[in-house]
């Protein structure tokens, strides 16, 4: 058996509780981690708090217990535009790109973040990595597809040379052609060295891509372990649209 | 019926292009219908008039004309100045009464809240300035003949200067720079520009301190070519929200070509049916827009 988390953590969550409204958690004590390199699934089914997770995490939605740290510093409640600054990248689920700005504009946005010396470079080394997009950068992003705008999302967010991707629904609304290149690509990044929290209902291409995974039912951790047997485990799907996903509620709450 | 109203019309249009890009930059990243910016404007020529004074009061020869300007040098300076004092007021205005009705997210209440504001800020001018007009200069100038029938003088000519150099660094701005870049993923998606690492208060501070320059141009603008008094800036509301709307609300060349038109329009109206329907007109073009085509011309429609 894969040991849970082998390498060092660079990006973890301990008993978080967030929500929109205080009285009304909808994250209800979650812990998971993210260790470098490592590429980690959170699944459940609709409802269960997964974006609202992660969005917690990025700064978006508001803690209101718990702890989330980055790199081993204490990042809870940080205002958003801080996480960018300190290596966390996220892609929230729609509209993720400016589609009325150029691509290079929604490149060079970010850039801000980096030191001024190293901004061409590393425009010029996100477009290496995204060669479809540097051949139109001019194109406003509201002229590019839904695969494209994908890519463009996950481009933007490498603009800030992250420690960590975090992506809500990478593979939302796309084709199962589109939903292998953005994955393709979020392979090829995690070959560069950058770790990736993806929250996914896709979940078979997910669990193709992660090391490790944690399925969330109403606001907990259901489970948690190695990608590959989740993805064979046919009770699985029950999970996501059966009554099976009822049935584990149970057993959370009991 | 000459070419006349054309210059004119260019000249004042103009000039609430360039009251309605602040307008227009404020409603795009703040979300709400400013009134106080038409008393940025007023504020704006009347503080360049009480820095002129200082200005002239320390070196005299600063008043003096310039070639065939009615004004001097230290009117520029004062009008530089000018310009970020009243970027100053509406920072200023932003901490005591817009940040913190802002949270409440309630467009009304700030709409409402900028009403007040501009009244009070209008009835302070009236009472340190009373409400008698002024004039920056009280220098004759002669219109120098540009066409058969048409006629401007150097002021006029050197605002439609100053408007047509603002609009071209305000262009830059927005397309060269990172606060411009930072302004524009604002209006468009402030969520998603939080996590571009892009500290959305910042950008409205920069958004506060632009407008409310412009708005000092414009004012001085105003001031120099027709007369300084408390209502200039509030009687130039409804052209600056009929030039923003027309131009599609948000959008920066919206801004400038819907002053254009509505400046135009109000000098072609004033020849055909009197100086005493020049208010109507930009109401008339205000109601045909928003019933036609209320995204304006370059605005989005969604």
């Amino acid at each position: 058996m894969n040991d849970i988390s082998s390498g060092t953590p660079i990006l973890t969550t301990e008993r978080l509780v967030a929500g929109y409204e205080p009285d009304l958690p909808i994250v209800r004590g979650v812990s998971i981690s993210v260790a470098e390199g490592e590429v980690v699934v959170v699944l459940g089914p609709n409802g269960a708090g997964k974006s609202t997770l992660i969005k917690a995490m990025a700064g978006l939605v508001k803690t209101t217990r718990g702890r989330v740290s980055l790199a081993g510093e204490d990042i809870t409640s940080l205002p958003a535009h801080r996480m960018a600054h300190r290596g966390l990248a996220f892609v929230p689920q729609t509209d993720n790109v400016f589609v009325r700005m150029t691509i290079e504009d929604n490149l060079k946005l970010s850039a801000a973040v980096l030191a001024k010396p190293s901004r061409r470079d590393h425009v010029d080394a996100v477009y290496d990595f995204f060669p479809d997009l540097a051949r139109q950068r001019r194109l406003l992003a509201g002229r590019l597809s839904g695969g494209q705008r994908q890519m463009l999302a996950i481009a933007r967010a490498m603009m800030i040379a992250p420690k960590v991707l975090v992506l809500d629904e990478a593979s939302a609304g796309l084709s199962p052609k589109l939903v292998g290149e953005v994955f393709a690509k979020l392979f090829e990044i995690r070959l560069s060295g950058v770790a990736i929290l993806l929250v996914e209902q896709n979940a078979r291409a997910a669990l193709t891509l992660g090391d490790r995974a944690y399925v969330l039912v109403d606001g907990r951790v259901v489970h948690e372990g190695p990608a590959v047997p989740l993805r064979d485990d046919p009770a699985l799907a029950h999970l996501f649209f059966g009554a099976g996903a009822t049935v584990q509620r149970d057993r959370a709450a009991g | 019926m000459s070419l006349q109203f054309l210059a004119d019309g260019i000249l004042m249009g103009a000039l609430i292009g360039l009251g309605a890009i602040g307008l227009t930059l404020t409603y795009s990243i703040l979300r709400f219908a400013n009134f106080t910016h038409g008393e940025f404007i007023t504020w704006g020529a009347y503080l360049t008039l009480m820095l002129a004074a200082v200005i002239g009061g320390a070196a005299a020869p600063s008043l003096d004309p310039l070639g065939p300007f009615s004004f001097g040098w230290g009117i520029i300076a004062a009008g530089a100045i000018a310009m970020l004092l009243t970027g100053g007021l509406a920072l200023a205005l932003d901490l005591v009464v817009f940040r913190r009705l802002r949270v409440r997210g309630n467009a009304v209440i700030m709409v409402i809240a900028s009403f007040g504001a501009s009244l009070a800020l209008r009835s302070l001018i009236e009472f340190i300035f009373t409400s008698r007009p002024t004039y920056f200069s009280r220098e004759i100038q002669i219109a120098i003949p540009l066409a058969p029938g048409v006629r401007a003088t150097p002021d006029q000519l050197s605002t439609l200067g100053l408007a047509l150099v603002l609009v071209v660094a305000m262009h830059l701005i927005l397309t060269r720079s990172h606060i411009g870049r930072a302004m524009r993923a604002v209006s468009e998606n402030p969520a998603l520009a939080q996590c571009n690492g892009i500290d959305v208060a910042a950008v409205i501070r920069a958004t506060w301190l632009i407008g409310g320059a412009l708005a000092c141009a414009a004012g001085v603008m105003l001031g120099l070519t027709v007369q300084i008094r408390p209502y200039m800036g509030f009687d130039l509301l409804l052209p600056l929200f009929a030039a923003a709307i027309l131009g599609g609300i948000g959008s920066f060349p919206g801004a400038i070509v819907g002053g254009l038109i509505v400046g135009v329009a109000e000098a072609a109206g004033v020849g055909l049916v009197g100086a005493n329907y020049r208010a109507a007109i930009a109401f008339l073009i205000l109601i045909v827009v928003l019933l036609v085509r209320p995204a304006g011309i370059f605005g989005a429609r969604d």
